[in-house]
């Protein structure tokens, strides 16, 4: 790996951050989920936020969106643009099937002293203009103490459908922390339980925490989240007492690194569903 | 000319009606859906499925979509068919439209009568009528049957009138 691709990963691994350490919530909110045909188009917000769905605090990143087309071929963002508080880009559902759309992100973060002296490795916010480049877990010196670093894995997904809904997309890529749904995400119904699947590595991630928080927090009083657990198939039940949007994360904290220098491995999956009146 | 002009008048006055009654020489039953006249500023006729489902689960059979079918370009009518949400899951989103027998245009307000199918094997089975309207809202009507001998009886609260099956 060259140095100017992880100086990239260590970047965007910044863009974690939020979702991670703080409160901050990264969410991409699609304008519908299923859809007749193939002359749709999904039009899909993207930002960071306490409270959901309201964008009022950053907005997403771009460069990092990627798009599956239902036979698992990369397919492509149009009409993207950042505005001050939220991202917004198209999506033209031109296959039959389910798709996916997010970001997955990865890179290291940390500390090391160097000649008594402390650096950090990865930048913290928003690239600024003109600031020099971040160190990356490459520029620790072998002589290094105090080496804190922590690796992070992140995705944040969506799912849309047009017409039949289809399974290629959750097809594991066995790294980090995934989603493989029992229950079809494009088919949530208020009143019926849903059963997913978290896979870390590609198997099946028992213990591991999930939250689920309903949109729409301005017009209740309650923040509405619940806490589950998977069980030991790493399966997790979800019932949802209303239709809506619900933005759902997952966390888990290991140590298998991919690479030496660092000690912890912290993984956060996010995605959005949308549940529908039975 | 007098009694021709008679039997005209009558004919349009019965054709909703009229036409499944001809088209079911052989059903085993036939359902009475109610489309109702609503009081709203901007009027448009929903779309409307009825299906049906056997009622220890099982695939759904579709008896009749109807739709905005002449509705073609960029926004063409069966952009809308998956706001008949429940029949879209249920395998509306399997059928290709237009399709024989069972799509046609949606319809004024007023009584349409649907047979139905002679080959129905005997069972329990749940009657649905699902409506949804541009500017409007939403309602499914569901309606347990038993065949042979299926009768019955259910109504709409807004979107749709009464259902009936004898």
């Amino acid at each position: 790996m060259n140095k100017l691709t992880t100086r990239l990963l260590a970047a965007a691994a910044l863009l974690s951050v939020p979702a991670g350490l703080s409160a901050h919530r990264m969410w991409l909110l699609p304008s519908g989920t299923v859809f007749s045909g193939t002359d749709s188009w999904v039009t899909v917000d993207s930002a960071v936020s306490n409270d959901l769905f309201y964008a009022d605090h950053q907005p997403g990143r771009l460069e990092s969106m990627k798009v599956w087309q239902p036979d698992g071929a990369a397919g492509e963002i149009q009409n993207g643009a950042t505005g001050r508080y939220r991202s917004v880009f198209d999506v033209k559902l031109d296959k039959p099937g389910t798709w996916k759309i997010g970001s997955e992100m990865t890179g290291f973060m940390g500390s090391f002293k160097a000649d008594g002296v402390e650096k950090r490795i990865g930048r913290r916010g928003p690239p600024q203009p003109g600031a020099p480049a971040p160190l990356t877990i490459d520029d620790i010196p072998a002589n290094a103490t105090d080496v804190k670093v922590t690796e992070s894995l992140s995705r944040n997904e969506i799912f849309v459908t047009a017409g039949e809904p289809t399974t290629t997309v959750f097809k594991p890529t066995g790294k980090g922390l995934e989603f493989a749904p029992v229950t079809h995400p494009d088919e949530l119904v208020a009143g019926e339980p849903a059963r997913f699947r978290f896979l870390i590595d590609g198997k099946p991630a028992p213990g591991l925490k999930v939250t689920v928080i309903p949109g729409g927090k301005r017009y209740r009083n309650a923040e509405g989240a619940v806490e589950l657990t998977t069980g030991n198939d790493g399966v997790v039940t979800v019932n949802w007492p209303n239709a809506g949007m619900y933005w759902l994360n997952a966390t888990a904290t290991d140590a298998r690194v991919s690479n030496p220098r660092a000690t912890e491995r912290r993984m956060s999956y996010t995605t959005t569903l949308e549940v529908m009146t039975p | 000319m007098r009694p021709t002009l008679m039997l005209t008048l009558g004919g349009v006055i019965a054709a909703p009606v009229g036409a499944g009654v001809i088209a079911a020489p052989a059903s085993a039953g036939t359902i009475t859906v109610t489309v109702p006249r609503l009081s709203v500023a901007e009027y448009h006729r929903p779309y409307v499925a009825i299906w049906l489902e056997p009622a220890a689960g099982g695939a759904a059979r579709t008896l009749a979509v109807w739709y905005d079918v002449k509705k073609g370009g960029n926004e063409p009518g069966t952009k809308w068919l998956s706001d008949l949400r429940a029949w879209w899951r249920k395998g509306g989103r399997s059928l290709s439209m237009p399709a024989n027998g069972v799509s046609g245009a949606t319809r004024a307000p007023g009584q349409y009568q649907i047979p139905l199918p002679a080959d129905l094997k005997p069972g329990a089975y749940v009657l649905n009528v699902e409506a949804a309207r541009e500017t409007g809202g939403r309602e499914i009507v569901t309606l347990p049957l038993t065949v042979p001998g299926a009768k019955g009886r259910a109504g709409g609260s807004h979107e749709l009138g009464a259902i009936e099956v004898r």
